[in-house]
């Protein structure tokens, strides 16, 4: 499906920084910042998924944020469909808004109990002025493409399963037709047997309404399932991203062979583990140099003075002193 | 073959909510050999939990009840000891690593202080050395200063160390039967490796561990047996090569090939159908028929028994 993609990205990133400052003191003086978006670039193209992995506290949710404004970034660019986000006033932001969606981890925080799924599904129709009367017509159309019973529309998030509201929140997210969606986690809550349910609707949606996904993950196994492309991020940074093909077969940045090695897949035989020593440090002082030297099991004495710069190939870039172009 | 270190026999626990009574943990036979490693594997709400805490009894009383069945560790059943000799048992013969390292600790206490506790009540030492033996276990579980990090609060320390404090305290009495409840479902897969690690050394001490998890890979990575619960009951038990090679509950083969892998084959997701039911309204007969692809007739009348396949593979399904 990688040739049928129009070659003008959708969605374009550069150099995007969101730091959040730290105050101290009753002056609120800032102190410092958490770098937790420090200079990313990416594109997603129409039609495709761009797979976002890394560990907790490594930027990815506030990166999918920030592309929706929830955060505000303090430098940097997002281009959707050709116009900087980051200009726009907030008549223009809403118009925008329509055409980016998001779903969180939690269903259950997410949906307002006290709304019932008619309402719920049916609210962004609603506030966008493109309904008027027939709610329970959408409704009903929308929750059958979610595959939910379509004469549940009377009841509350609370009397449906994990899964089954995380399906009413895909409804929810695709009923003003966005071109994007940006999940964040959507199945990390869910029990493995629904898990793959949900991703086969994920994917079933993206054909039938040629969406593109932003989908972020700590699981590199799920996402493996999903994306096209996969960015691995590290400390506020990504740190190799490319096709998903290349990555999970050919990973060549030593944090994405570790977070791959680390994970547990059945029928392997029992390989060799890459442990990786410490902690992730802390984003408000990340370590000089490269971010993961202080991890790195291939670590060499440039890693802690230089930043690596990025290498560059026709799909690929990778951010690490190893290769050279 | 190696003695069996615990035998769980036809437990039955069931729990009193305001909706009425069910029962968490329905008919459950199982053993752990000595320094063997058993998974126990199953979604949210099996019972797989409750299981555990039951060996311990730190089912919450009164809502919680054993209802039935034997607990046999070393000879001994554990459901029948008085409070005073369960207390001997807890923390010293069986201790337990729950999922969540920032709960299982108090946060108002100083790690050395509360490490050094169970040494003191089990061990009777005194507290110096007993504070030498801590510190010596933070090193063995590579926490880096282990000297300075036992004045350190929880708060303190990431969710990484804190799980590893939880291990150390675990083993510092060098347990029979360690229990680990999703030890590492709150942590990273990076740090998940480094727990694992950990967990792979205790065997050398001849420690047999029940490892708690939802996850299939963790299951294929660490253990030698795995038994399998849906819905409160044992569906299929056996050694890891029969589990994985020859799966012969249809449960059991749904899981096995719903899990996402790490390829990019774009060969689709294979889910079960359906949702796991609420345990107040356990469909008749078998408990998984409503989501089986193989359901039959039979199905809907009796609830099947387990039955020994060979070599200790055994399943609760009518098919075969």
């Amino acid at each position: 499906m990688d040739n049928q993609l129009i070659k003008q990205p959708i969605l374009e990133i550069r150099n995007l920084k969101t730091w959040f400052p730290i105050k101290r003191g009753i002056m609120a003086r800032t102190e410092g910042y958490v770098k937790a978006v420090d200079g990313i670039s990416m594109h997603l193209y129409k039609g495709e998924t761009l797979g976002l992995v890394g560990e907790s506290g490594c930027g990815k949710t506030t990166l999918g944020r920030t592309l929706l404004r929830l955060e505000e970034p303090q430098k940097g660019k997002i281009l959707f469909l050709g116009k900087n986000l980051l200009d726009l006033k907030r008549k223009k932001l809403k118009k925008m808004r329509k055409k980016i969606q998001m779903i969180f981890q939690d269903p259950l925080t997410s949906l307002n109990p006290r709304m019932n799924v008619l309402d719920i599904v049916t609210e962004g129709l609603v506030e966008y002025k493109i309904i008027k009367n027939n709610k329970e017509d959408h409704a009903k159309r929308l929750m059958k493409e979610v595959g939910l019973d379509e004469n549940s529309i009377y009841r509350y998030p609370h009397e449906f399963s994990g899964g089954q509201r995380q399906r009413i929140s895909i409804a929810r997210s695709i009923s003003l037709k966005p071109d994007l969606l940006v999940c964040d986690e959507p199945v990390s809550a869910l029990d493995v047997s629904v898990q793959a349910q949900i991703i086969n609707l994920l994917l079933d949606l993206r054909d039938s309404y040629n969406l593109s996904y932003i989908f972020i993950s700590h699981d590199i196994s799920i996402v493996s399932n999903i994306a096209n492309r996969i960015a691995v991020m590290y400390l506020g940074k990504i740190v190799e991203q490319g096709p998903a093909f290349d990555i999970i077969n050919n990973p060549m940045h030593p944090y994405t062979k570790a977070l791959i090695n680390a994970v547990p897949t059945p029928g392997i035989y029992k390989k060799k583990k890459i442990v990786l020593k410490g902690e992730t440090p802390s984003p408000s002082s990340p370590p000089p140099g490269c971010n993961f030297h202080t991890r790195c099991p291939e670590v060499m004495d440039i890693c802690g003075k230089i930043e690596p710069q990025e290498l560059k190939t026709e799909m690929r870039q990778v951010w690490c002193h190893l290769y050279k172009g | 073959m190696s003695k069996k270190l615990l035998e769980i026999d036809k437990l039955t626990v069931s729990f009193e909510t305001d909706e009425g009574v069910f029962k968490a943990v329905d008919d459950v036979s199982f053993h752990i050999k000595n320094n063997e490693i058993v998974g126990l594997i199953g979604e949210s709400g099996c019972g797989k939990s409750v299981t555990a805490l039951s060996i311990l009894r730190l089912i919450p009383s009164p809502a919680g009840r054993i209802e039935k069945g034997r607990i046999i560790f070393s000879s001994k059943d554990l459901l029948k000891l008085d409070i005073r000799e369960m207390k001997k048992i807890r923390g010293n013969a069986v201790s337990i690593i729950f999922q969540e390292p920032a709960a299982a600790l108090s946060p108002l206490h100083k790690i050395g202080q509360q490490m050094i506790e169970g040494l003191m009540l089990h061990k009777n030492i005194s507290k110096k050395t007993a504070w030498n033996i801590a510190e010596s276990w933070l090193k063995k579980v590579s926490i880096p200063d282990a000297g300075e990090r036992m004045f350190s609060y929880p708060y303190q320390l990431s969710g990484g160390m804190q799980q590893r404090v939880i291990i150390a305290m675990a083993l510092m009495l060098t347990p029979d039967l360690v229990i680990a409840d999703e030890p590492t479902t709150a942590l990273d897969v990076t740090t998940q490796a480094q727990v694992f690690e950990l967990i792979k050394e205790l065997r050398q001490s001849h420690t047999s561990i029940l490892l708690i998890t939802h996850d299939i890979g963790v299951i294929w990575e660490m253990c030698d047996r795995a038994v399998v619960m849906y819905a409160s009951r044992i569906v299929e038990e056996g050694n890891i090569n029969d589990i994985f090679s020859k799966p012969a509950h249809p449960y059991t083969k749904g899981l096995l090939k719903s899990v996402p892998k790490l390829s990019t084959d774009a060969e689709r997701l294979m889910p079960i159908h359906g949702y796991v039911p609420s345990p107040f309204n356990y469909p008749s007969g078998c408990y998984f028929r409503d989501r089986c692809p193989q359901a039959f007739d039979r199905c809907k009348k009796e609830k099947p028994q387990l039955v020994d396949l060979g070599n200790g593979h055994k399943t609760a399904c009518f098919l075969v």
